[in-house]
């Protein structure tokens, strides 16, 4: 009943999903991970990030290979409650008519009878979890009334209700604030110290290297996979993106007095805002705002 | 003036009407929380529609009504799923043809099959006309259906809620899914009688729709929605003797009417609430800045 002791592990070997539209969202995807373990999955959206995560939760089945968790397949381990999903903000209804105090029960329902009525244990655990993500004097209200921080922290309790070894995040960062997203970011660390594997789905790459300790490149199939240091790199990237990743050359920018190394910002989707050394505005496109470089040499020579 | 109104209850068929009216709201109304929740309110339109063809086959080759209207209301369900799910078509639109190909067929073959039905008896119902048994058959189904749900309450509305935790957790969604729309095809099959077809849809989508207006909390909106079913059912029998007018009508008229009601009046998600949320809103803004223009 009590998994605590023995080692966590994923491992995803030559998974190949399609949908029955007979589009292939996956291909021969591989990788494996230890607890404890903070796990970005970086991919575009269409890339099979989603399709790797239901994979993983078992709502897809692949059409060739296997996942394995525990050394189990992800039936058997879900009935084991060892994986917990935390959705994205938008694919929850936030409208439904269920209190913060019922999500967080639902992470017991795997433990609980066929009426699911819990019991004083269950309800111990919810508070538990519940006070671990700072939420407890929320527990009455209907969910969409809360702010997206504290929704988020809300499904998180939900997973830590369960109690499950191997958890999900979908996009955790979108339409958080920064302490929420502080806050996760301590919660997730102490998971990892009791030994969880934590993987997370994001498109926001700045935020990788700041809590993860492993990453897993995905553009249909597993690019590349294994520890930040060796795969986070910007040829790993580059190939990841292809295009799709806009560049801020700072050699290219507005960006002055660099000493001719180049240093390279990426994001995905979304440009970078970057502000010189005098706190100015910076451009990518040295050659477009001549006029402004200009202004800024003759600033400079009235000091 | 009492003995006026009392009137409809010394009448056997009156009673009857009503008890099996209030025990096909109380089921109605329980699922049609899920359908509101789950976005299902066009299905249980397709199905209804669905298991006309399944009453004439059955009437003809001599099955049980219900039997065949069960079976072609699933049929609707699982063919739309198919559809949906090996082309490029989105599931409303492929519900919208599904359906009403199926009524279609139902109509045609009506026509071709010499039988004592009675195809406005069908779309409408027929609740001041059952024969000895109905009300029997019609509360143990009732009652059978509404225990179910009942009991499996809190997974089904988990399923609603949050599919990938259900799955998650090691619950079958593929076995809820088909629970709860054979939960919807067994209900339109015993609420046929009462209101018809046609009829059945609203006390599918209104009650439900009623409570969500008037409460954030499901325990409380299973109840809200069965009391404004039965109510409008009680009430509704008991009009239409005065009236003169088509029992299921009234019914569904009432329930309307409370939809309405809550609509306008709902205290934190009606429109009046809203209108003096907003007003509130503006009051509270400092007189400088509303005055500034």
């Amino acid at each position: 009943m009590n998994p605590v002791s023995t080692e966590m592990s994923v491992c995803v070997s030559d998974v190949t999903a399609s949908y029955p539209n007979g589009n292939v969202a996956l291909r021969a995807a591989s990788f494996a991970l230890e607890g404890g373990a903070i796990c970005a999955l970086v991919g575009v959206n269409g890339s099979g990030k989603s399709t790797l995560f239901k994979a993983i939760m078992g709502l897809l089945k692949p059409t060739a290979g296997t996942v394995t968790i525990a050394g189990r397949p992800v039936k058997a381990a879900l009935k084991e409650n060892l994986v917990a999903y935390v959705p994205q903000s938008e694919e929850v209804d936030w409208s439904f008519p269920v209190s913060v105090w019922d999500v967080v029960l639902m992470g017991r329902y795997g433990y609980m009878n066929f009426m699911r009525t819990p019991r004083a244990e269950d309800r111990r655990i919810a508070e538990e979890s519940l006070v671990r993500v700072g939420m407890l004097e929320f527990r009455e209200r209907q969910i969409g009334e809360l702010s997206g921080g504290q929704r988020k922290r809300v499904f998180l309790a939900r997973a830590l209700a369960q109690r499950g070894r191997v958890i999900l995040l979908d996009e955790p960062f979108t339409g958080v604030d920064v302490n929420t997203e502080t806050a996760i970011i301590a919660l997730l660390r102490e998971l990892r110290a009791a030994g969880h594997i934590i993987l997370v789905s994001t498109h926001n790459l700045g935020s990788v290297p700041e809590f993860c300790d492993h990453v897993v490149l995905i553009n249909r199939t597993v690019l590349a996979a294994g520890p930040i240091a060796e795969v986070f790199t910007e040829e790993n990237l580059q190939r990841t993106f292809g295009g799709a990743l806009r560049h801020f050359r700072f050699d290219e920018s507005t960006v002055q007095n660099h000493d001719g190394r180049a240093v390279t910002l990426l994001t995905d989707d979304e440009r970078p805002l970057v502000f010189g050394k005098g706190g100015h505005v910076e451009y990518s496109k040295r050659a477009e705002h001549a006029e402004i470089l200009k202004k800024r040499t003759e600033r400079e020579g009235d000091d | 003036m009492i003995t006026t109104l009392l009137e409809p209850f010394q009448f056997p068929f009156m009673v009857d009407a009503m008890i099996v009216g209030i025990a096909v709201g109380a089921v109605c109304s329980v699922l049609s929380c899920y359908l509101v929740l789950k976005g299902w309110s066009l299905m249980g339109d397709a199905i209804s529609h669905a298991v006309l063809p399944g009453i004439v086959i059955a009437h003809a080759i001599g099955l049980p009504l219900a039997l065949g209207a069960f079976a072609s209301g699933l049929f609707c369900a699982v063919a739309t799923g198919y559809i949906k799910a090996n082309s490029r078509v989105k599931e409303d639109t492929v519900m919208g043809v599904v359906f009403t190909g199926l009524f279609a067929f139902g109509l045609v073959i009506f026509t071709k099959v010499k039988s004592d039905l009675h195809l406005d008896h069908i779309l409408f119902g027929n609740i001041l006309g059952l024969a000895p048994g109905d009300l029997r058959d019609t509360l143990i189904v009732a009652g059978f259906t509404l225990g179910v749900i009942l009991f499996l309450r809190r997974d089904l509305l988990l399923y609603c809620f949050d599919p990938g935790h259900a799955r998650t957790i090691g619950l079958s969604t593929a076995f809820l899914h088909y629970l709860l729309l054979s939960f919807l095809a067994v209900t339109i099959v015993v609420s046929l009688k009462a209101v018809g077809i046609i009829l059945v849809i609203a006390m599918l989508v209104t009650p439900g729709c009623i409570a969500y207006l008037l409460t954030d909390r499901f325990n409380l909106m299973l109840l809200i929605a069965a009391a404004s079913a039965m109510g409008s059912s009680f009430f509704g029998v008991y009009l239409s003797f005065f009236i003169n007018a088509s029992t299921g009508a009234c019914i569904v008229l009432l329930q309307a009417a409370v939809f309405l009601a809550a609509l306008v009046f709902a205290p934190k998600h009606g429109l009046w609430a809203a209108r003096r949320q907003r007003r509130l809103v503006s009051t509270e803004t400092p007189a400088k800045e509303r005055g500034s223009f």
